[in-house]
């Protein structure tokens, strides 16, 4: 089932990944972030940028219904992943598990290498040790991670640097096979030599998986990002076209002055 | 040109190299510390030296390797042949600390899978605090316990003549050792950082997956830290056992059987012998083995917590 694409979208004739509409959120009394509407194409990079506190990390966590394991998270509008409404799935693990998320800080299990990237496939049943060999190397080379481990598959994985960690946890997300891959500031823990790697992995993964990508810099949404929204103070100010936020038509002035570095 | 620049120079105050109040304070202080700190060192190479005192002349006299440790026989008041064996002892503390050890496994980890992982709040509170009130019955409670509550039912539920056996007293040594266990079991899980539960519930794993593929795993050095601390507390209990083994030298061939451990019997003959007699001498030396082996379990139980042993 395909949500058709938002009016005055006509270049593109991409099937809807991932459909917002009037999105709130708030903790206790407090909103945290409203008023989004926006769709993600499939195979496309989705950038999010925004100050601090914006809302970004809340967004994703949201989308992945995160909100179950904070009692004070309250999630209204509707979020439809595929078409479906995932605050009416009945298994939500069956939707995390489409969704791969790379958090901030890189988040080694503290188990090895290879089992940090065969838990995925485990989780879903998979036993067959050829077959979790195959994933694990195909996941780690497409991480950038395969040359620098593939002698030590059984260090524990929370000893690795932490550049090394979060490609773990890029390799670790691509075990799901995730349709949706959601990564929140990945480059905070990361040097920039990694960073560039992360990036050119993301680049080549357009082609097979979706990717909303919230970043803390602009430059990085610019370099990677199809389509960005502009978050502000828990308001999503913006959506469109990356080169338009930088160089075409904006809708609102503080979009244009934050990716100038203007304020935030 | 140097003259002038060397005259340029400020006159160094030397003044800030004086040993003044604040720095007796600080030296004080770190002498104090250090005494407390070395003080438990001194307490154990104290009873040490103490116990291997009073075992000495039987270590050198009388002791005989062979027969201590491989001769059931523990006869220390025999009027023609006194004999000093403790396999028997050594097999009624192993069996009750075993049977303990089957019982307060899952109890233990079960309960502190469920306060560390799936209570919350109130109820976690709740549980926590009895857990501690159970960790401080006296062990003379629970002995109480055995010889008048379990005896009558384990004579009645399994047609047996006694039931001051090892399975009574490695029921109440069991539900003893829960509670400390469960609470250390419990720090280990909640040492365990909430980012590993968070990514792994992140890739769909469910609450039992992220618990048996990440959090076990991530806390099993703490874990079998408990289970060892858990042992050695068995090893070490006496009054609970002296009630409810029934006390009687055995090498036990089923759980029916009455055994006598090893602390039990020292608590019960050291006010009875002469100091100094070979008698006395040989609980002495009961007690540097009972010294010993809870040493080298803590100190594995302490490695292990620490996470020396890789893997
Ligand atoms: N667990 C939480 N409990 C209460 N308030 C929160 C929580 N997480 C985030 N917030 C609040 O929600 C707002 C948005 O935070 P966040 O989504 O983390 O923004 P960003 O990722 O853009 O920095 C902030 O004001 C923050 O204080
Ligand atoms: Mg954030």
């Amino acid at each position: 089932m395909v949500i058709a694409p938002p009016q005055g979208v006509t270049t593109t004739e991409r099937p809807v990944k991932l459909g917002v509409a009037g999105l709130r959120i708030r903790y206790g009394e407090q909103t945290a972030l409203e008023g989004v509407t926006l769709d993600v194409y499939e195979h496309e990079i989705f950038g999010v940028i925004g100050p601090a506190n914006a809302g970004k990390t809340s967004f994703l966590k949201a989308i992945n219904r995160m909100d179950m394991f904070n009692t004070d998270m309250h999630v209204e509008g509707q979020i439809t992943f595929n078409g479906l409404d995932t605050r009416k799935v009945r298994n939500v693990y069956g939707l995390r598990r489409r969704i791969g998320v790379v958090f901030p800080l890189p988040v080694g299990l503290p188990l090895s290498v290879y089992d940090n990237v065969a838990l995925s496939p485990r989780l879903r049943g998979e036993k067959n040790r050829a077959e979790l060999d195959v994933i694990v190397e195909r996941c780690l080379r497409r991480a950038a991670l395969w040359d620098e481990v593939k002698d030590r598959l059984d260090t524990l994985g929370s000893m690795l640097s932490g550049g090394q960690q979060q490609r773990l946890t890029i390799a670790r997300a691509l075990s799901q096979d995730p349709e949706l891959l959601m990564l929140d500031e990945f480059s905070i823990a990361v040097d920039p030599v990694t960073t560039m790697r992360i990036e050119d992995v993301l680049k080549e993964l357009r082609q097979e998986v979706t990717i909303i990508l919230v970043t803390n810099l602009v430059q990085q949404a610019r370099r990677l990002a199809d389509r960005t929204a502009f978050f502000l103070d828990g308001r999503c100010v913006e959506v469109g076209v990356t080169e338009d936020l930088f160089t075409g038509e904006v809708q609102d002035q503080r979009t244009r002055d934050y990716v100038d570095g203007r304020f935030g | 040109m140097e003259q002038q620049s060397r005259q340029a120079v400020p006159r160094l105050d030397s003044d800030f190299d004086r040993l003044n109040r604040d720095w007796y304070i600080d030296k004080a202080v770190q002498v104090l510390v250090f005494l407390g700190g070395i003080s438990a060192i001194v307490f154990i190479i104290g009873i040490f030296v103490f116990i291997t005192k009073e075992g000495f002349g039987f270590l050198v006299g009388d002791f005989n390797f062979r027969e201590f440790f491989f001769s059931p026989n523990w006869r220390p008041t025999s009027e023609n042949r006194e004999t000093f064996g403790i396999l028997a002892l050594i097999a009624g503390t192993a069996s009750v600390t075993g049977l303990a050890m089957l019982v307060a496994i899952p109890f233990s980890l079960g309960a502190a899978v469920f306060i560390a992982e799936f209570a919350s709040g109130k109820t976690r509170e709740f549980l926590k605090v009895t857990v501690e009130l159970l960790a401080a019955i006296p062990s003379v409670v629970w002995g109480f316990i055995g010889l008048a509550m379990m005896n009558p039912l384990i004579i009645k539920t399994f047609n047996v003549p006694v039931g001051l056996n090892v399975l009574n007293a490695g029921i109440i040594l069991g539900l003893m050792a829960a509670p400390i266990m469960t609470s250390i079991a419990e720090d280990a899980l909640k040492a365990v950082p909430d980012r590993y539960r968070e990514a792994a519930e992140a890739m769909g794993a469910t609450r039992w997956q992220v618990i048996y593929k990440v959090v076990l795993p991530a806390a099993k050095n703490g874990l079998l830290g408990a289970v060892l601390l858990g042992v050695g507390r068995g090893f070490g209990e006496t009054m609970a056992v002296l009630m409810a083994t029934g006390h009687s030298i055995n090498i036990p061939t089923s759980v029916f059987d009455s055994v006598r451990a090893l602390t039990a019997t020292i608590a019960a003959e050291l006010g009875e012998t002469a100091a100094g007699s070979s008698h006395y001498q040989a609980l002495f030396t009961i007690g540097i083995f009972l010294f010993v082996v809870t040493f080298i379990i803590n100190l594995l139980a302490d490695l292990v917590v620490r996470g020396v042993r890789k893997g």
